[in-house]
Formats: structure tokens, C-alpha cells, sequence
């Protein structure tokens, strides 16, 4: 997927891109998460998880303001950044908390509706994750981009997860859900002035944008 | 618009608990101060002698359990009025003024009055109640605290037989409390309340000590509530007044979001909070990749606790 020109920022991000978790290797090692490390450990893959979501759903956005060209490869880059994030999560809730007890974990998401947001989220993103590659594309043809918007939904679904689990301080997931709904709306504009506007001024004999 | 911030906090507060409870101390205190001024750490000279050390555990202590490292205990608290982040609460709370102190008593008593608290502790014979601390989040403690029955205090004022309930109030002063300058969230002062009888259990106490030294002012100094077999929110913090009832009073979480928080709140694994399990729970100070322990019924206390619930539906008084 990545054009030539982005090989150098490419491997910028790549490697920024795991950043986050060797700064949460080294904080478990000092020992430097709180009274309640485990619970540390998920809220900080968690958030990175919906800070590269956010970012993965900024590419396209930017491509249209700056219209730079060839953005794709960092989208799909950030896209897997996502996903590993949200595995490295689900693994730190059931390997890390739960001890592997499947018992446990089951009765623990029955009961537990902010989880199922989390489950929702993360069988998109996996779904989105798998599909990542050149041979998936193809096969899927039109609906690979049909599959791919899922992510807004996997956005949402996660803003749930993260709201819905706390008792007090709301501050981080209104600031998720902000930008993930004005990354949306703008997605939002730019449809409706492609489908729209330009089919309504075309006959008016306007000048109409590039669209 | 002017934002109000809290006054730098005076040097002479921080080191006020050692005045607390007993004179012959306060020399000792006025060291301490001075110590401070002059840049020693005051951690240090308040460190130096516990207010209880080889206090003998009283009778219904768990001497079983082992207790949470004291330091874990001491910064990692739900002090709404000041900060909805457990680990600044530490900080923040240093601010609090708890000496003196008084404590109202008012409502179906005989003896109703404004006491001051270093009165009212005077005829209370102290002991160590290691115990279970479950918080309604879904993480546990084990604290080894210092107080007495609150049935002991509460027959020194002499209950009516009208007094069905007690209520207990939180300090209300928001000029160094900055949660309480909004009520978004939940509204001020923080008033929780037992049932007479869950009340005069000899397993309720209100503690002013912990692992042997007087309470820091993040877990609630100068005095607070500790009812093992309840959820954290009922065991409120920096009371004011102790008022008996007729009738059940309204308690702030319950009126916050009384779906998920029920006057009773025992701690009960087979009754999900709306959003989460209760099946479960994080024991604090475990080692990464301990598996979450199950939440035992009343916390553990039913053989001590369940008759006071017998014939009751505990999914609808949850």
C-alpha cells in the first residue's frame, strides 16, 4: 500500500507507534502505575488504542484540506496500531486480570454491559485488522471500503466502553467521543457537498468546487 | 470570571494530627513544625512515632487477613470533595483543618449537643479492626484500622426509641474541598446513613486510626465511618454531625443514581451494578498476572451480618 515518497515517514511512525508501549514496559518494571497497576495497564492501552483510532480517521480528513496525496499508507499503518493496541488491551484483561480463568471472564462480561461495547469494538477492529492486506482488498472489491467505515461504529462502540465503566471523572471519554464525532462530521460535509451541493449549482452555472 | 484557588496551605496544618489527640504531644508537634520550617522532610518527623503502635486487636479483627501496604492504602482514595483522581487526593486533602474538631449529635437522642471530638474520644477505648475494604468499583483492600464501635458513642448520647436510622454528614467547606464547588456530579455536604441496627453492630466502627498511627486526612480524618460489609461509599469520611432519624434519609449516591447505588449497598456478588459485575474483585497489592479473587457475600462478614438482612430481597434492597 505505501508509495515510495512515504517510505521515511512511514517508518517514522512505525516507530513512534511503539512508543507508548515501551513507556509501559518501563513503567511496570519501576513499578511507577499507581495502587492499582492492572487497572493502570488497561486504561493506558485503552486510550492509545482510541488516540490511534482517532488518528487512523484524521488521515483522510487531512488529505482533503492539504490535499497531499498519497496518505494511505499511514492510514493503514495507524489502522494496525489500532488493532494492536486493542489486542495488547483484551490480552491485559484476560491474561493479566482475569488469569486465564474463561469461567470467570464469562460471568464478568455477561454481567457487565460496558464490556460488551468493548467486545463490539474489538470484533470490528479484528474484522478490520484481518482485512488489512493488498489480497483482501481485491477480493473484496466495493464492500472492503463498506467493511472499512466500520470503524466510525467501532469508535463509538469504544467511547461507550471507556464511558460506561466509570464512576466520577468523565473528562477523557467526552474528549474521545468530541473528536471522533467531528472527525465523522466532516467525513459527513464532504459527502454531502460532493453528492449534493455540486448536483444543486451545476444547473445554476456556477463555478463548482473540485469536490 | 474569577476562578477562586485554594489559600497555600500554612505550614502549621500539615503537621496537625499529632496535636490531635493528645497534649502531651504537642511539643512534639511544635517540633515537627519546626522541622518543617527548616526544610527537614516532615514525612520524616511525623513518621516517627505512631499514635498507636501494639494497640491490641480487638476481638472482632481479622487476624487472618495480611493488610494492604500501608502506602498503597494512604494514596489511593475516593475523596470526591476533593478530586476525582484517587492518587492527587493525597495532596489535596492536606488542606483540611481537623483541629479542632466537633462533632454534632443531633435528631431522636437524649444527649443531643456539639461536642468536641477530643471529648467524645476521651471515654472510647480504642482497638485495631483489621478489615476487608470492598469498593463498589470492583477493587478491594485490607486496612488495619484504629477506632471503636459506633454503638459505644451513640449509647453515650442516649438513642429515643423513635430512632430508626442515623445519618452522617460530611464537612461541608468548599473553600479547600474544590469538588464541592460544583455539584455536577453529586451534591454536598456527602450524607450516608445506616439502619439502627446495622448501626449498632458491633462490626461498625468509626475509625480515626490506621496501621497504628492516627488517620491521614486523605482517608478521612479526623474521624470516619468503616462498615465492613458494605461497599466502600457508605464508610463516609470527615464527619461533622451524627443525626438520629425517624425516617431513612436521602444519601448522596443513592441521589445521584439511585439505579446503581442502593441505600444498603451490601456487598453482594450475585447483584451486578447496572453497568458491571460484582462477581469479581482486584485485590490492591497483588502482583501483576494475580487473577481478580471472588467477591465473597457481605464481604465475608455474613455469619456476622446476614440475620440483620434475613427475609429480605436483596436484589430490590441492594
Amino acid at each position: 500500500m505505501r508509495t515510495q515518497a512515504a517510505d521515511k515517514y512511514w517508518w517514522l511512525i512505525f516507530g513512534c507507534g511503539l512508543l507508548p508501549l515501551l513507556a509501559l514496559f518501563a513503567d511496570i518494571a519501576a513499578d511507577n502505575l499507581g495502587g492499582n497497576p492492572i487497572q493502570a495497564i488497561h486504561i493506558r492501552l485503552g486510550d492509545w488504542t482510541l488516540r490511534f483510532l482517532c488518528l487512523t480517521l484524521a488521515v483522510t480528513p487531512l488529505q482533503t484540506v492539504s490535499r497531499w496525496r498519497g496518505m494511505s499508507g499511514y492510514r493503514q499503518l495507524l489502522g494496525l496500531y489500532t488493532w494492536f493496541y486493542a489486542t495488547l488491551h483484551v490480552l491485559a484483561y484476560v491474561v493479566a486480570d482475569q488469569g486465564l480463568q474463561w469461567r470467570a471472564i464469562v460471568v464478568d462480561i455477561y454481567q457487565s454491559p460496558y464490556i460488551w461495547f468493548g467486545v463490539l469494538a474489538y470484533m470490528i477492529v479484528l474484522a478490520l485488522g484481518l482485512t488489512t492486506s493488498n489480497w483482501a482488498k481485491r477480493r473484496l472489491g466495493k464492500n472492503w471500503k463498506k467493511l472499512h467505515r466500520l470503524i466510525y461504529p467501532a469508535g463509538i462502540a469504544a467511547v461507550i466502553h471507556y464511558f460506561w465503566q466509570l464512576k466520577g471523572n468523565l473528562a477523557m471519554p467526552v474528549f474521545y467521543a468530541i473528536v471522533i464525532v467531528a472527525l465523522l462530521g466532516f467525513r459527513l460535509l464532504v459527502w454531502f457537498k460532493n453528492r449534493h451541493l455540486n448536483r444543486l449549482l451545476i444547473p445554476l452555472g456556477r463555478k463548482t468546487g473540485s469536490g | 470570571m474569577l476562578i477562586k484557588t485554594a489559600k497555600p496551605l500554612p505550614a502549621s496544618e500539615i503537621t496537625d494530627p499529632l496535636f490531635f489527640y493528645n497534649r502531651r504531644r504537642m511539643l512534639k508537634g511544635m517540633l515537627a513544625t519546626a522541622a518543617l520550617a527548616s526544610g527537614v522532610a516532615p514525612v520524616a518527623a511525623l513518621a516517627a512515632e505512631p499514635r498507636w503502635q501494639g494497640l491490641p486487636a480487638g476481638a472482632l479483627s481479622d487476624k487472618t487477613l495480611t493488610p494492604t501496604p500501608a502506602a498503597l492504602v494512604k494514596n489511593y482514595t475516593n475523596y470526591y470533595e476533593f478530586t476525582l483522581n484517587k492518587e492527587d487526593a493525597t495532596q489535596l486533602a492536606q488542606a483540611l483543618p481537623t483541629d479542632p474538631w466537633s462533632l454534632e449529635i443531633a435528631g431522636e437522642v437524649e444527649k443531643p449537643g456539639v461536642y468536641p471530638l477530643e471529648d467524645l474520644l476521651k471515654r472510647q477505648t480504642m482497638e485495631e479492626r483489621i478489615y476487608r475494604f470492598r469498593c463498589v468499583e470492583g477493587w478491594a483492600m485490607v486496612v488495619p484500622w484504629v477506632g471503636f464501635p459506633l454503638g459505644n458513642l451513640l449509647k453515650t448520647v442516649q438513642p429515643l426509641s423513635t430512632a430508626r436510622f442515623v445519618s452522617f454528614t460530611t464537612i461541608l467547606r468548599p473553600e479547600v474541598m474544590p469538588g464541592q464547588r460544583t455539584k455536577s456530579l453529586l451534591d454536598w455536604p456527602y450524607v450516608e446513613a445506616l439502619r439502627i441496627d446495622e448501626a449498632m453492630h458491633p462490626l461498625t466502627i468509626l475509625a480515626v486510626g490506621m496501621y497504628g498511627d492516627v488517620l491521614p486526612k486523605q482517608n478521612g480524618a479526623p474521624l470516619r465511618l468503616v462498615v465492613p460489609w458494605k461497599y466502600g461509599f457508605k464508610s463516609i469520611k470527615a464527619i461533622i454531625k451524627i443525626e438520629l432519624l425517624r425516617n431513612a434519609p436521602v444519601t448522596t449516591w443513592n441521589l445521584s443514581a439511585p439505579n446503581e447505588y442502593g441505600f444498603y449497598a451490601n456487598v453482594n456478588p450475585t447483584v451486578q451494578h447496572p453497568r458491571w459485575s460484582q462477581s469479581s474483585e482486584r485485590l490492591l497489592g497483588d502482583k501483576l498476572f494475580t487473577p481478580r479473587r471472588a467477591t465473597e457475600m457481605y464481604n465475608g462478614y455474613g455469619e456476622q451480618v446476614a440475620a440483620l438482612y434475613s427475609g429480605m430481597d436483596l436484589r430490590r434492597f441492594y
